[in-house]
């Protein structure tokens, strides 16, 4: 590496300069070195704060996430979920909007479907429901992207502000109907809903409940990579993404591409509402995006926006997740004690990525002195 | 090379989960009780079922699986379904919206017994391994409301408010009847010491919002409230009065370390009987109450000690007093005598006792002179608006 900084009084205590991308191999290695790094320090946080072997809590965390045929079932099921947000969230990412608004669109699809499989549910024969369930869901969350997507691309507003803003409304709004089909009155839980017809609920694949979701993200996931890697539309947003004026100069509307990529966006949250309320849940509360809309913003970022990498990515953050959760069962720790832990492995793994694209030098003892 | 690594991987995972599986297990602690919790022991609610399910299983020496912070979603459905595999015989759940996926986990594991608390179903579903409990706490909230009258009446003879200013305000999660119930019996009590006691309710839509709670505490205290009650499950309304300096009753347990000045007494419910009734049953393989109503002669309605710091003097006594009366049956909190709805006395009230989507009203509930609350099913179905009490915002 060439020398970048001159010697003297200004020279700066930590040097960083930006590297040229580093060999594959390289970079896994800093990777892999930074999640041992996380293991130790947390080990040493767990011994100091609560005496516990961090080995036999670490066992438990594997052991949590995959110690069962249920629980692999219930992590693959959840990383399905979780990828299906981060999907919806990755074409507009790299378009750089930053549509943080995914929570509601999920909710808002989630909604549609619900308000399908009540109004519905015990009307309509299920060759009749179950499509107007999927299309309900679809338009209902697309239509809530594109509302800051119009105001973006029209009026040029700020988008982090308007979609982070649309999620509570879309809270509020679920709340409202909670309210309005609680049972019993007054209760804000609506319960599953058309529990002995199952009416407007997604078939089950043999015995497997979770498996449709999984094949359909799958499904998904695919084609979204090529979607974004060799379509026409995935190289303009691409291009916009980059540069607005490039793209404006080689003849791309703007406008358009903004808009339709938010409405694929809010399509695929919608798609995860779908998933949740009529594949998982059967029911609906405000809980039911369950904070995905904001931890699909991680998996994608940590997967710079790459669909096959994001299916790593949200395996990781599940697999914690599910981990941390039997922690606090086993060891009786509360869950934000799991929390910090997860917290602690991802800071390192969001560092490595620094040390991956910088490179960091400590002035010399020398030129200490010599100051 | 990446395959020998994977290799590798997969041999040290299997080896890392051979090592730790197949303990052997202590011959009394055969027997797993597993317990599902909304939140975990940051919320009043959810700390008194675990604080009951910790002691029950230390009483009954069998080991118990905690799992906290777990939805009313399917996630509810896959903690129990792991409860049962981890080879548990009995799976409780504490919050009204886990019931739903408690019965279909019952269905799918017959031989596992499944305990609901609060839930309104087990006595329609006809499940043989489903089962509900709930408790009087209606006596429980009656007694506590009579401390707050005793305090109103100090306040009168204190000088520091008219007799029409005996105004008590109540946070609310939700307006079904679970919480009615909860404050109408409070008021009620309050109102048999203090008659001219009057009430606000203010909901905040959610049973754990601790800055919802708190927001509606303030709320009724500017709106001149001086005495305040919940039915919530965080610290919000007896942080709120305390910063306020006004006397709060409290629930789910004693917030007395936290609110030392302003904190009365608080009414709960001791699930630990309940807890040990049904595992001592799934043990030794005996049936379980479909539906079963925890009262003051079980030990399941509690009053924790009164501050005297905070309370009227005799409150004590006087509590005892009542709650002799309603152990012998010759007071009863929803006395038709007691109370008005819309200026009337009441001789007949169908109530929604088998819960269903339109609300059908199913039971006559009252008789004798006295509305039969937690008889026809151990969740409350008390759901009258009565006068005295205005309901600020109905929205929930």
């Amino acid at each position: 590496m060439k020398k970048t900084v001159e010697k003297g009084a200004h020279e700066q205590l930590v040097q960083i300069s930006k590297r040229a991308a580093l060999p594959g191999w390289k970079s896994w290695v800093i990777r892999v070195l930074a999640v041992l790094a996380s293991l130790i320090v947390c080990a040493v946080i767990i011994v100091l704060f609560t005496g516990d072997n961090p080995f036999a809590i670490y066992v438990t965390m594997i052991k949590g996430a995959v110690g069962t045929s249920r629980r692999i079932w219930s992590l693959l099921q959840g990383v399905a979920m979780l990828l299906c947000v981060s999907l919806a969230v990755t074409p507009a990412f790299k378009m750089r909007f930053w549509n943080i608004g995914a929570e509601g669109q999920v909710l808002m699809g989630g909604l549609a479907t619900a308000s399908c499989m009540i109004l519905f549910g015990n009307k309509l024969p299920s060759y009749v429901l179950l499509p107007l369930v999927i299309v309900a869901s679809i338009a209902a969350a697309a239509i809530w992207a594109l509302i800051p997507a119009v105001f973006k691309a029209i009026w040029n507003t700020n988008e982090t502000l308007f979609t982070l803003m649309m999620n509570y409304i879309a809270i509020q709004i679920v709340s409202y109907f909670t309210y309005i089909w609680s049972v019993p009155k007054g209760s804000g839980k609506i319960g599953v809903i058309n529990p002995d017809t199952q009416a407007g609920w997604l078939p089950i694949i043999g015995k497997y409940n979770y498996l449709l979701n999984i094949l359909i993200v799958a499904a998904l996931t695919v084609a979204i990579y090529i979607y974004l890697r060799y379509s026409k539309h995935g190289y303009e947003i691409a291009v916009v993404g980059e540069s607005e004026n490039t793209a404006k100069y080689i003849g791309i509307n703007v406008r358009k591409v903004i808009i339709r990529t938010m409405l694929l966006s809010g399509a695929l949250c919608g798609v995860a509402g779908l998933l949740l309320v009529s594949g998982t849940d059967h029911t609906i509360t405000r809980d039911t995006a369950g904070g995905r809309g904001f931890t699909a913003i991680m998996v994608s970022w940590l997967a710079k926006f790459n669909p096959l990498y994001m299916i790593l990515t949200s395996l990781l953050l599940v697999f914690m997740q599910k981990g941390a959760t039997e922690i606090s069962t086993v060891f009786g720790l509360n869950d934000s004690f799991s929390d910090i832990i997860t917290g602690i492995i991802i800071f390192f793994i969001i560092g490595s990525e620094f040390f991956i694209n910088y490179s960091v030098r400590f002035r010399s003892r020398k030129g200490a002195e010599a100051k | 090379m990446k395959k020998i690594l994977a290799v590798l991987l997969a041999a040290v995972l299997v080896l890392a989960l051979a090592a730790c599986g197949g303990k052997p297990s202590d011959e009394a602690k055969d027997f797993k009780a597993g317990f599902i919790f909304l939140h975990d022991e940051n919320s009043t609610y959810d700390l008194n079922f675990i604080n009951a399910a910790k002691q029950a299983c230390e009483n009954l020496g069998v080991t118990p699986i905690l799992k906290t912070n777990i939805d009313e979603s399917n996630d509810c459905y896959e903690a129990a379904a792991d409860l049962v595999d981890s080879g548990c015989g009995l799976v409780f759940a504490d919050s009204f919206g886990h019931e739903s996926f408690m019965i279909q986990a019952a269905k799918e594991f017959p031989d596992v017994q499944f305990c609901h608390a609060t839930g309104t179903r087990a006595h329609t579903e006809n499940l043989a391994n489903y089962h509900n409990a709930f408790a009087s706490i209606y006596e429980g909230r009656y007694l506590a409301g009579v401390a707050a009258g005793l305090k109103l009446n100090q306040m009168i003879e204190e000088g520091k408010i008219t007799a029409e200013e005996a105004k008590i305000g109540y946070v609310g999660a939700w307006t079904y009847a679970e919480v009615i119930s909860g404050y109408t019996s409070f008021y009620l009590g309050a109102k048999s010491i203090c008659p001219t006691a009057t009430m606000e309710v203010q909901f905040t839509g959610s049973w754990y919002d601790e800055t919802a709670e708190k927001e509606a505490a303030t709320l009724l205290i500017n709106d001149k409230c001086v005495l305040i009650s919940q039915h919530a499950d965080s610290m919000g309304a007896p942080t709120a009065c305390e910063k306020a300096g006004v006397p709060n009753i409290s629930y789910n347990g004693s917030t007395v370390s936290a609110c030392p000045n302003t904190f009365i007494v608080s009414s709960r419910i001791d699930w630990t009987p309940y807890m040990e009734y049904v595992i001592k049953a799934a043990m030794e393989g005996t049936e379980i109450d479909t539906d079963w109503t925890g009262t003051l002669a079980t030990g399941s309605v509690a009053l924790t000690d009164v501050n005297e710091a905070a309370a009227a003097p005799g409150t004590v006594e006087k509590i005892e007093e009542v709650k002799a009366g309603l152990e012998d049956g010759s007071i009863h909190v929803f006395d038709t005598a007691a109370f008005t709805k819309d200026g009337a006395k009441l001789d007949s009230y169908m109530a929604d006792v088998d819960t269903d989507e339109a609300y059908t009203p199913d039971t006559e509930v009252i008789a004798d002179g006295y509305f039969h609350e937690s008889e026809y099913r151990s969740a409350p179905y008390f759901d009258l608006r009565i006068d005295g009490i205005t309901l600020l915002n109905e929205k929930y």
